[in-house]
């Protein structure tokens, strides 16, 4: 009885809190969905038919054709990082420090994330909008009517592809990025390049470029993964498949940089 | 009702979900190098029926038996093997829309059958030109056909393993009536064409007409119920109101 006059008294209350529960169940009720289709890619993707070519087309569509973004990206931000450490450091006259500063920077946080963010962008919408599209024009279906496995023929091939290909543009990143910072310092800031150089070798270590590696490794997976997930998750048509590639790559990004802050958290210790 | 070899068996079949009924205790059996429709109005639950039939979907009581298998006892990879006897057009032809038609129908061949390159480009102009299409429809994609064309070069893909069974969902839905008569005219052509080896059709349909032209059986569905089961002859004069009405829709 007294409680449904509180009830009455606060309904906003109540609905706040029922809407709060129903947001937090259908978050779980996600993140158990993609467990399972994780689940999924661990056990098809050792069992044959072995699809090399599929894998092989998903690597030049998510690594070649990401090249370009990759590079105008990686030399921007190589040369901006540049600025900002060159006119900071001076302050403390060690400008001569913009080098392995950049590129340790570079290495560990900037290439893996912003490629990664590049990619969600990119490779991780279109592999929503591929999947959803095929889903809802019951080309899935057919594929299932044929005996083909839908999951094995469309989302293995991307997951492993994604894995490898993201690792390899965070390194042409990290190089673009080192080479932007280059020119910049020694030619528009007047570092000596051999002290740039001698600084490099002096404060940059394998393990800086191992961690950003790494990180990589795991954001091309998690990236795909995600943007598989919501391809076949799409339903209702052409805006169920709009849907789906927007949570692809809203998720995609949020992931990424949520798993940056726990791998960093675990590389710093054992690197 | 017995009109030779028997190739899909429903016995006692419901499907469920959660609570709501979609199909109940379905009992019923469709015959070899017959055609036979599933008629029936807009969520009858003739598309449950179709994936019960593929073993994309288990019934919920019942058994259904496809060339003799139980599809429930089957694993997922027999099943999926298993689904290679079935050949299907779908709805709006389900073509992979970055392939042209040519690779559309080298798609199942490349993927299960280990023929050579010249064999394969054999059967697939063969395929396709047995459904009209000419050397100049095989090179364009899906986008590129009209529906028409679409659905005959669904239909070559659909028969590029010679399927024991032939399924076709609602095969003439959005077409204009020229092209609808086409594709019913290439569905009955199929059936004689493959007779010879058993050829047994299923058809999902809502169009009355069309069903009594091309049908041997016609089964009518209704809120998840086999209401009437007729050889197609038969069914314009059955004395059930439902299909009365339908007919005379």
């Amino acid at each position: 009885m007294s409680m449904s006059k509180s009830h009455s008294q606060h309904p906003w209350i109540y609905r706040a809190i029922f809407d709060m529960g129903s947001s937090i169940l259908h978050i779980l009720r996600g993140l158990g969905k993609i467990y399972l289709f994780a689940s999924h890619f661990f056990y098809w993707v050792w069992r044959p038919p072995y699809r090399l070519r599929l894998v092989f087309e998903q690597l030049f569509f998510i690594g070649n054709k990401s090249v370009f973004i990759i590079v105008l990206s990686g030399a921007f931000t190589g040369m901006v990082m540049a600025y900002q450490t060159y006119f900071g450091f001076k302050l403390i006259n060690v400008d001569t420090l913009v080098g392995p500063v950049v590129a340790i920077s570079l290495a560990k946080e900037l290439a893996p994330v912003l490629s990664g963010l590049i990619v969600a962008g990119r490779a991780g919408a279109a592999m929503a909008a591929q999947i959803g599209t095929m889903k809802v024009t019951e080309q899935i279906d057919a594929l299932e009517v044929m005996g083909i496995n839908s999951f094995q023929y469309l989302a293995a091939p991307r997951i492993i592809a994604g894995t490898l290909a993201l690792p390899m543009l965070s390194i042409i990143f990290l190089f673009v990025g080192c080479t932007g910072a280059y020119i910049v310092g020694t030619k528009a800031l007047l570092i000596d390049e051999a002290i740039f150089y001698s600084k490099l070798g002096e404060f940059m270590y394998l393990e800086d470029l191992l961690q950003g590696t790494i990180k990589a490794f795991f954001f091309g997976f998690l990236i795909s993964l995600i943007g598989t997930y919501f391809g076949f998750e799409v339903t209702e048509g052409a805006e169920g498949v709009g849907r789906g590639t927007n949570q692809a790559v809203v998720w995609g990004m949020i992931c990424v940089l949520v798993l940056d802050y726990f791998l960093t958290s675990f590389l710093i210790r054992i690197l | 009702m017995s009109d030779g070899e028997v190739v899909i068996q429903f016995e006692g079949v419901t499907k469920k979900f959660g609570e709501h009924v979609i199909l109940s205790n379905l009992n019923f059996e469709i015959y070899k190098n017959k055609i036979t429709t599933i008629l029936g109005f807009s969520g009858a639950g003739k598309s449950t029926l179709l994936k019960l039939i593929l073993g994309l979907s288990l019934p919920s009581e019942g058994t259904i038996k496809v060339l003799g298998q139980d599809l429930a006892h089957l694993e997922n990879l027999a099943l999926r093997e298993f689904r290679r006897n079935f050949g299907m057009v779908f709805q709006y032809a389900a073509l992979f829309d970055a392939m042209t038609a040519y690779k559309n129908v080298e798609f199942p061949l490349k993927e299960f059958t280990e023929l050579r390159p010249s064999e394969r480009d054999h059967k697939v102009r063969h395929l396709l030109t047995s459904v009209g299409i000419d050397e100049f429809g095989m090179r364009k994609l899906p986008s590129e056909l009209s529906g028409g064309m679409r659905k005959r070069v669904g239909l070559a893909r659909a028969l590029a393993l010679s399927p024991a069974i032939m399924l076709y969902d609602e095969p003439t839905t959005g077409l204009d009536p020229i092209t609808s008569k086409m594709v019913n005219d290439l569905i009955v052509d199929t059936a004689e064409a493959h007779k010879d080896r058993g050829l047994t059709s299923v058809i999902i349909s809502h169009d009355i007409k069309a069903t009594l032209k091309i049908s041997d059986f016609i089964a009518f569905l209704d809120r998840g119920r086999i209401v009437e089961y007729l050889p197609a002859k038969d069914f314009v004069n059955s004395d059930h109101p439902l299909v009365q009405e339908f007919v005379h829709l």
